[in-house]
């Protein structure tokens, strides 16, 4: 009756494990080389553990099988009794050590090669922000952020009701490496053929930046800074992935870096400096009220809409409404304070850092405009820019929380 | 000490028990809260962990029916976090810790001829506190600021931002630990102290071994926890900066204190069921066990390496070269205690007289499935390749191996071995080994392929995933279901058991050894209220 069980449940193992077997995609198994001299060693140091494994498995679990078949009472074996023998026990404390030892050495020489960041050629400052990645290159002075495509994120909100398989092509089946929740607003574009040195910090909570195909993963950890590097051989875009819990979008800050070869990374960062001034100036210049309302939805989307909702709703109990809310529709000096300092102990973050002045100004324009907040509020660039230069003077303002303030305290 | 001190000190104990002439449980509901059996305490833990395993495993399913598709469809980001911290927290605390205490309960005090644990009064409230806490864990779930969602390990400053029902999940942890370092302190006293004459430390069975050493554990790590707490507690409430580097603390210093908990933890988790283990293989292969004294100095091995091995969870903190070069070698040197015991049950095996009744096969299931998640742990030692694995599903896959195969398999084997002991009725052989045989179907359709979309780069602890992992996502997501769902067999499987069946023997299995299986089935509510006598030549293990 019993054996009964066990065969049929074998069958049944196996059977289940032949659709299985077809259906999967057995391209997506492994872990990937890599393009770098590092990567391929770390690979071929995981490959080989790897077969040590299935070979320790193999034996050990060869000699199970064979004794639960030999060994059985059903096939009218009496117990032996022997129970100890200090020579075996010897025997399986030594070998296993020297195969340790055999894999150690190589590991230790790997890592040693990992952790050497001498004669670096450039250095990158890269920073975790709940959720995107500020890219600073040292030696040119350009800096952005980077964070997931809009259209990415637009699909992955819930009841977001996309085709993701249609929306995204180009998946799993044929090896076509797909790009659902790994495609950003700006890649990290980096040479060829140099060491590449990068200094990982966070402003917020731990983050970690980590590219397979480069074999690079480092924390990033708010107040300190870590080193790492990569020397990157082929042109191509690698795609990687925040790797430590960082709240509630930590599935949803992906990395992209693209490799170029010099020439056209020298052109790439020119053109970057250019678009850098041009937004600067931007920077001093008044904007009209649509102007500011238009680049506010965006930076909305970007930056706020995860938490506070497509509608300004919020979630109830956890992340606060923006719609009619007291700080979006009360004074602006407090909603301004809101969005460039966060408020302590919750999850809502400091921006002052993450958004440039027009940003800020844009957002919180949008944001005491839309969702039926209505106060009919512009808030200029300028006003920020001022206000980080130190200037404590208040926002102009139609609510008349802060028309108060401003009379009483004599301004505007 | 001779015979006769032995009788006299028998004596003894019968005087003292006719003082207090309470033989039996006290009637109705209040037995369960008053009560100071070992027996009872032990059913109570039991029964609490078995209620935590459905609880725990119904978040496991939130988690993988969210993950079935790529997309978020059912639950929002923030409460996902929570369920996957809510999920380790249950099952570690509530399910695995309380039920190997509630066998150590049941067990110790049968397998070393004592007439109950040492301090039975503080067995009660060790028990006691459990349910209120875990009501206060989980009661923050519907709390306005929602239930922790920074992961078990609640590294700052992530938890730091969480709401302020974080205290109550500071409150309750506390709680759980002095539940912990009592119970452990208990089982320390019991096995010193309530040990027969004749029955040398050499003569424990290694369930009594595993637990004394895992009780070790406890007493030093469940405070090292409690400190580390308590310094997030202050962090976030009273303005202090252990692990703010904004005030001159450091997050990572949260990660070093708090692994030298957690991976010593891992081993309290583990311990106790390499005991069960090797309490079952030599009793169905009728043959004693291989290499006893070698299994007590491994365990004891694996223990002292258990405190020297923590920082191999914080490989891409940017720990120096020196210190990564230090944990992995001696990560790497765990595998060679946990390989001798691995070996030791294959030779108890090798020439023995197998039968394979549930206990059995939930054992040698145990054995194939930790030791793949055992490889796995070795291969995650292997620094340069940690840095590719950390933080993926392959550690994921890694630590189930070990836990839900491993762990809890043992649990399951050792409630099928030992439920005849404690009910004075047979199982139902063929739905145990149904159990077994869908279960093992099914978890490892569940866990087999997280090692591959971690090695393809599928990070953990997210909601939403890259198309490319979608397919073994899902035959994950069916694996999680079906295993779920046929752990009801084992509730009917008990229930069943309980209310009657065929009647065991005292002996209850041919080939038992040790003190247990001497006393009646079911096993009397006072056993051993006479020291028995035990002989050199007296089998105890």
């Amino acid at each position: 009756m019993s054996s009964n069980v066990t065969r049929w449940a074998l069958l049944l193992l196996v059977l289940l494990m032949l659709p299985l077997g077809a259906w999967a995609d057995w391209g997506a198994l492994n872990m990937p080389k890599g393009v770098t001299q590092i990567s391929n060693e770390v690979y071929t140091l995981h490959m080989r553990i790897f077969y040590i494994c299935v070979a320790i498995g193999v034996a050990v679990f060869g000699v199970m099988i064979i004794s639960m078949f030999l060994h059985r009472k059903s096939r009218g074996v009496k117990p032996a009794d022997f129970h100890e023998s200090t020579t075996v026990e010897i025997v399986w404390t030594v070998v296993p050590l020297v195969i340790l030892i055999a894999m150690a050495i190589p590991a230790a020489r790997v890592l040693i090669k990992m952790e050497d960041f001498s004669d670096s050629e450039m250095s990158i400052k890269v920073t975790g922000y709940q959720w995107r990645w500020q890219y600073e290159y040292l030696d040119s002075g350009v800096s952005f952020y980077s964070q997931l495509d809009a259209e990415h994120n637009r699909a992955r909100q819930q009841g977001a009701d996309v085709d993701l398989a249609e929306t995204f092509p180009g998946t799993s089946f044929n090896g076509v490496e797909d790009i659902y929740l790994a495609e950003v607003d700006n890649a990290l574009v980096v040479p060829v053929n140099k060491k590449i040195r990068f200094l990982h910090t966070a402003a917020d909570v731990i983050h970690s930046w980590w590219v397979p195909d480069l074999a690079v993963k480092k924390d990033a950890i708010p107040g300190f800074i870590n080193e790492n590097w990569a020397l990157i051989e082929k042109p191509g875009i690698y795609r990687g992935k925040c790797a430590e819990l960082c709240g509630r979008d930590h599935g949803f800050m992906p990395i992209v870096v693209k490799a170029v070869p010099q020439e056209e990374y020298d052109a790439w960062i020119a053109d970057k400096k250019l678009a850098m001034a041009q937004a600067d100036s931007d920077q001093d210049r008044q904007w009209s009220h649509q102007e500011l309302v238009t680049a506010g939805a965006q930076v909305y989307q970007a930056n706020c809409m995860s938490c506070h909702q497509a509608e300004g709703q919020g979630i109830p109990g956890m992340f606060p409404a923006i719609a009619g809310s007291d700080v979006a529709t009360g004074s602006i000096d407090k909603h301004i304070g809101t969005v460039m300092d966060g408020v302590q102990d919750s999850m809502m973050s400091a921006f002052s850092d993450a958004l440039s002045d027009a940003e800020i100004a844009a957002v919180i324009t949008y944001q005491r405009n839309a969702f039926g907040n209505g106060t009919g509020d512009t808030l200029q660039p300028t006003h920020i820019k001022s206000l980080r230069a130190g200037d404590t003077l208040s926002a102009p303002s139609n609510v008349a929380a802060a028309q108060e303030l401003n009379t009483t305290t004599g301004v505007n | 000490m001779s015979y006769n001190d032995v009788t006299h000190h028998a004596a003894d104990d019968q005087d003292h028990d006719h003082d207090h002439a309470e033989h039996g449980p006290a009637p109705g509901l209040m037995r369960w809260v008053t009560t100071t059996n070992h027996k009872d305490i032990g059913t109570l833990y039991l029964w609490f962990s078995l209620i935590m395993f459905f609880i725990g495993g119904a978040m496991a399913l939130v988690i993988r029916a969210e993950l079935f598709q790529p997309g978020i469809q059912i639950v929002d980001p923030m409460f996902f976090n929570s369920m996957t911290t809510m999920h380790a927290i249950v099952m570690i605390f509530g399910v695995v810790m309380p039920a190997f205490v509630g066998l150590a309960n049941w067990m110790i005090p049968m397998m070393i001829g004592a007439p109950d644990m040492a301090l039975p009064r503080l067995n009660n409230w060790s028990f006691w506190i459990m349910p209120f806490a875990f009501t206060i864990m989980l009661a923050t779930l519907f709390m306005d600021s929602g239930g922790p969602a920074g992961g078990w390990t609640l590294y700052p400053p992530l938890v730091l931002q969480m709401g302020d029902s974080f205290a109550f999940v500071i409150f309750a942890i506390h709680f759980l630990g002095i539940s912990s370092v009592m119970g452990s302190i208990n089982i320390v006293a019991t096995i010193f102290n309530m040990r027969p004459p004749g029955m040398t430390f050499m003569k424990m069975p290694m369930f009594v071994w595993t637990w004394l050493i895992t009780a070790y554990l406890l007493i030093a790590t469940i405070p090292v926890f409690a400190g580390a707490v308590t310094m997030l507690l202050t962090d976030r409430f009273f303005g202090t900066s252990f692990f703010s580097a904004a005030g001159g603390g450091d997050p990572v210093m949260f990660q070093h204190i708090f692994w030298f908990f957690g991976h010593p933890e891992v081993y309290i988790l583990i311990l106790p069921a390499f005991g069960i283990v090797s309490s079952i293989i030599p009793t169905f292969a009728r043959k004693p066990l291989f290499g006893y004294d070698s299994m007590v100095y491994a365990t004891a091995s694996i223990a002292f390496l258990s405190f020297i091995v923590w920082a191999h969870h914080m490989f891409t903190t940017g720990m120096p070269l020196a210190g990564e070069l230090f944990f992995m070698f001696s990560t790497m040197m765990i595998s060679v205690p946990t390989g001798v015991k691995v070996f030791n049950w294959v030779a108890t095996m090798w020439r023995g007289s197998m039968t394979f009744e549930t206990p059995m096969l939930f054992a040698i299931g145990f054995v194939i499935m930790f030791t793949v998640g055992g490889l796995s742990g070795l291969m995650l030692a292997i620094t340069p390749a940690d840095i590719q694995y950390h933080d993926t599903y392959f550690v994921v896959a890694h630590f189930h191996y070990v836990l839900v195969p491993g762990a809890i398999y043992s649990l399951m084997a050792a409630t099928y071995y030992w439920m005849p002991k404690w009910t004075g009725n047979m199982y139902d052989e063929k739905l145990g080994k149904m159990h077994f045989w869908i279960s093992t179907i099914f978890v490892n359709v569940l866990f087999f392929p997280m090692h591959f979309v971690g090695l393809a780069g599928m990070p953990r602890r997210i909601p939403d995933y890259s198309l490319q992992f979608a397919d073994w996502n899902m035959i994950a997501t069916i694996g999680a279901f079906g295993f779920g769902f046929s752990q009801l067999m084992f509730v009917y499987i008990i229930f069943k058991c309980v209310r009657g069946g065929d009647k065991a023997t005292s002996e209850v299995w041919e080939g038992a050894r040790g003190l247990e299986w001497t006393v009646a089935s079911p096993a009397p509510y006072h056993t051993f209220e006479t020291a028995p006598v035990i002989e050199p030549a007296t089998v105890t293990r």
